[in-house]
């Protein structure tokens, strides 16, 4: 009949091996010299060079004969023809020999272009078990970190551990994002709205029922992930673009509330007087009954901050713990899915209504610890540290650091946030550019450069390989080029 | 009597969809066998694939009855479940698929489908792809996710289970050997039979195969046709597809449908489609008049 033509309604694809032809064409067309010579050994190089210089140099010899060599000079009653032969040779030596060097070190052929092998220069492939010890080393830093500080830069140690506090908070709340935008692909330009609705209920349980910070931490987390869900909820049908401007809008509705709703949020002043979380009922005051006194140490104002720094460090690796894991279990598999395609998903039956609010609630709850955090470290909350720069900046945490990967958050979330704190130590550069010139100021600048750098460097962040669920003999990475990036 | 009129387990009444003023589907009537291979076939724009979307509710028909009986007893109740204006009997035997959406299709009358345009999860491996299909399954066997998370025995249990079903699959379309890739690296044919292997995965009742044949050379068209017959004899399940390679309709099918214009013009054996005038016509568009001259000739 007339449509049996094998493959007939297959236009749209292509033979295997048509790509590899493809591919193999572009690299014979790369790179071409100005003339299309294909040495194939290095003498033959060197010879083809020299008989290429030769000729040039023999054309320079014939135009510059004539128009060097030779000049008119107005003698008496006549003209008389002045022989210049050194200017001559000089020119054709140094198209010679400047012809002879950018055959040998500029014009090889196949050259691949500069973009391409400053990438392959920079690409780091590391070996799986370096990239164990990576971590491991990450791990050892965090773990040590407080004690690191007050060994080596005993005079900045309070600066640089709270400056440690901030850095866990921002990969709390980048490890929370990415279940949302890393794993399920629903861009979501309002996470700031969860970190809000943490740090508010946390503030206003513990003022107004006065619960210890263990109980109330829990409590904020769910009163954060139920939002989670009613944001989700009005959402789900919602993709891409559009989704994007529905949660920033979210987040803005939650900050104005925020100000507006004055008898429970005390408004644009903020709530202050936030208790703080003690050491098994030990609180970090000077005299008797503190922290100090009980061990028996000398009362520094540091110890409180040491002792936020591994609360936060403990609630980061639980969180750590519950995604990787998530990421093994069936919900996780099918938030992948659903950024990969939406559509195979619903055919496989899997609901995704559920699965889209189960990534917004658990994203949402981990943002929401970080709130209750935040508070409790700050001891002052206001609506103006929830605007859309927050959103912002997680989002460029999770993007910069490669949507998905836990590891390439804490990289991003040390260069984002450290790196700011960092530039303000460049008064250095003074003695470069004279006493006129305060660098400190360029320091965003400087900064905004670096990240453009970095997304041109690697367009699909820090470490844009994703790691299999599952695996039957080895677990090999997926290359990023592969890996969706969810529409919504 | 044929099977599909004495034990269909899919089938179509009065289907008609409506797309603004285009008439895709119109009054459709059709059944599917149960254990048979049922192939929907016409010209391009017939209504196949649309007929298809209606079947595994991406689509709600705008009129008709789409009803899948899980056994043959359950069939009888089905004038009583469409008066109760419930989605099926509640004995879970019996499904009316235009009043379900896509996800329920799928996990509770267990209809799987694989799409014209393949759709795998390319940044996911085979085994991976092979997992989330038996999403449901293994969503039970972590207790929603809680017992997962705390690791305990019984969640192991089920992973064992469903990474043995993946391997078994695995095996069966030969790509044992490429189970860690991501599935995007796959050749086109390896990404074809992936798909209907990630829709065995699902164990469904139904599996609805919309153009399996499209790309593949003419030695990946023999084994795909092996492939669906091992299906249909080893596993219990009714396979329908669209398919525009005849060599593969003919060979495999017990029962062809041919759509036209979104209308039925015949139904039968693969013998009786093959001789019949009204599909000659369709396929190669002559006047009714001139059909039997038509026909001599292919004959002859």
């Amino acid at each position: 009949m007339a449509n049996s033509v094998p493959g007939g309604s297959a236009l749209d694809t292509r033979p295997p091996g048509a790509e590899i032809e493809d591919e193999n064409r572009d690299a014979a067309m790369a790179g071409e010299p100005p003339f299309k010579i294909h040495p194939t050994a290095k003498q033959d190089q060197l010879a083809a060079a020299i008989k290429e210089a030769a000729i040039a140099a023999v054309v320079t010899l014939a135009l510059a004969g004539p128009l060097i060599g030779l000049k008119t000079e107005p003698a008496i009653g006549t003209l008389a023809l002045e022989q210049r032969w050194l200017p001559v040779a000089v020119a054709v030596a140094i198209v010679f020999v400047g012809r002879l060097l950018l055959r040998l070190f500029v014009w090889r052929p196949r050259m691949p272009g500069p973009a391409a092998a400053w990438r392959s220069r920079l690409t780091v492939t590391l070996p799986p078990v370096t990239g164990r010890l990576a971590v491991g080393a990450l791990f050892l830093v965090g773990l040590f970190l407080p004690f690191l500080v007050l060994g080596f830069f005993p005079a900045h140690s309070r600066q640089y551990v709270d400056l440690g506090v901030l850095i866990l908070t921002y990969i709390m709340l980048g490890w929370g994002l990415n279940i949302v935008v890393g794993l399920a692909g629903l861009l979501d330009l309002g996470y700031v709205a969860f970190y809000a609705v943490g740090a508010y209920s946390y503030a206003l349980i513990a003022l107004h029922f006065g619960w210890s910070f263990w109980i109330s931490l829990p409590v904020a987390g769910l009163l954060a992930a139920l939002w989670g869900i009613a944001l989700g909820f009005p959402v789900l049908r919602l993709r891409g673009d559009y989704l994007a401007i529905v949660t920033l809008a979210f987040g803005e509705i939650i900050r104005l509330v925020l100000i507006n709703w004055q008898e429970l949020t005390n408004g644009p002043v903020g709530l202050s007087r936030i208790p703080r979380p003690s050491f098994f009922g030990l609180e970090f005051t000077p005299g008797p009954g503190g922290f100090a006194d009980y061990f028996g140490i000398e009362y520094k104002p540091i110890q409180r901050i040491i002792f936020f720094y591994y609360i936060l460090f403990a609630l980061a690796l639980f969180t750590n713990f519950v995604t990787m894991r998530l990421r093994r279990l069936p919900v996780g598999r099918a938030w992948e899915a659903l950024r990969e395609d939406e559509i195979a998903c619903r055919s496989l039956g899997i609901n995704t209504t559920n699965t889209k609010l189960t990534a917004f609630a658990i994203g949402a709850m981990f943002g929401g610890f970080a709130g209750s955090f935040f508070a409790t470290r700050q001891g002052f909350i206001s609506p103006e540290s929830f605007n859309f720069t927050e959103s912002a900046t997680i989002l460029a945490i999770v993007v910069l650091g490669g949507l998905g990967s836990q590891i390439g958050i804490v990289i991003s979330a040390v260069f984002l946030i450290g790196g700011i704190e960092m530039l303000r130590n460049i008064g250095f550069l003074t003695a470069i550019f004279g006493p006129g010139f305060d660098p400190t100021q360029y320091r965003l600048l400087i900064f905004g450069l670096a990240i453009v750098f970095i997304m041109v460097w690697r367009p699909r962040g820090l470490i844009a390989t994703r790691l299999p669920s599952v695996f039957l003999k080895e677990r090999r990475t997926v290359s990023g080029e592969l890996v969706g990036e969810g529409r919504g | 009597m044929s099977r599909w009129l004495s034990d269909p387990i899919l089938s179509v009444e009065h289907l008609t969809m409506r797309f603004g003023g285009l008439i895709a589907v119109d009054d459709l009537d059709f059944q599917a066998g149960r254990g048979d291979i049922t192939a929907l076939i016409g010209p391009n724009g017939a209504g196949k694939t649309t007929v298809f979307n209606c079947i595994t509710g991406f689509y709600k028909p705008t009129e008709g009855r789409i009803a899948l009986a899980l056994n043959a007893e359950s069939r009888g109740k089905l004038d009583d479940v469409t008066a109760t204006g419930r989605r099926g009997a509640a004995d879970r035997n019996l499904f009316l698929l235009e009043r379900m959406p896509d996800v329920e299709i799928a996990q509770r009358a267990r209809v799987a489908r694989t799409f014209q345009n393949i759709r795998l999860f390319g940044g996911m491996t085979v085994l991976e792809n092979l997992m989330v299909a038996q999403h449901n399954f293994l969503m039970k066997a972590s207790g929603y996710s809680v017992r997962g998370l705390l690791g305990l025995s019984a969640y192991r249990a089920g992973v064992a289970e469903a990474l043995d079903r993946a391997k078994y699959w695995l095996d069966r379309v030969e790509l044992t050997d490429r189970a860690d890739d991501p599935a995007s690296d796959l050749p086109y044919g390896a990404q074809r039979r992936l798909e209907i292997a990630r829709a065995m995965c699902a164990e469904p009742k139904l599996l609805c195969l919309d153009e399996p044949a499209a790309g593949l050379n003419p030695r990946e068209s023999a084994d795909l046709n092996r492939f669906l017959q091992f299906i249909r004899d080893n596993h219990d399940l009714s396979i329908l597809l669209i398919e525009h390679d005849m060599g593969v309709v003919m060979e495999i099918s017990d029962h062809i449908v041919v759509l036209d214009y979104g209308e039925r013009i015949s139904d039968g054996s693969p013998e009786q489609v093959r001789t019949d005038p009204r599909v000659i016509a369709a396929y190669l568009g002559v006047e009714d008049a001139e059909v039997d001259t038509v026909e001599q000739e292919i004959s002859a």
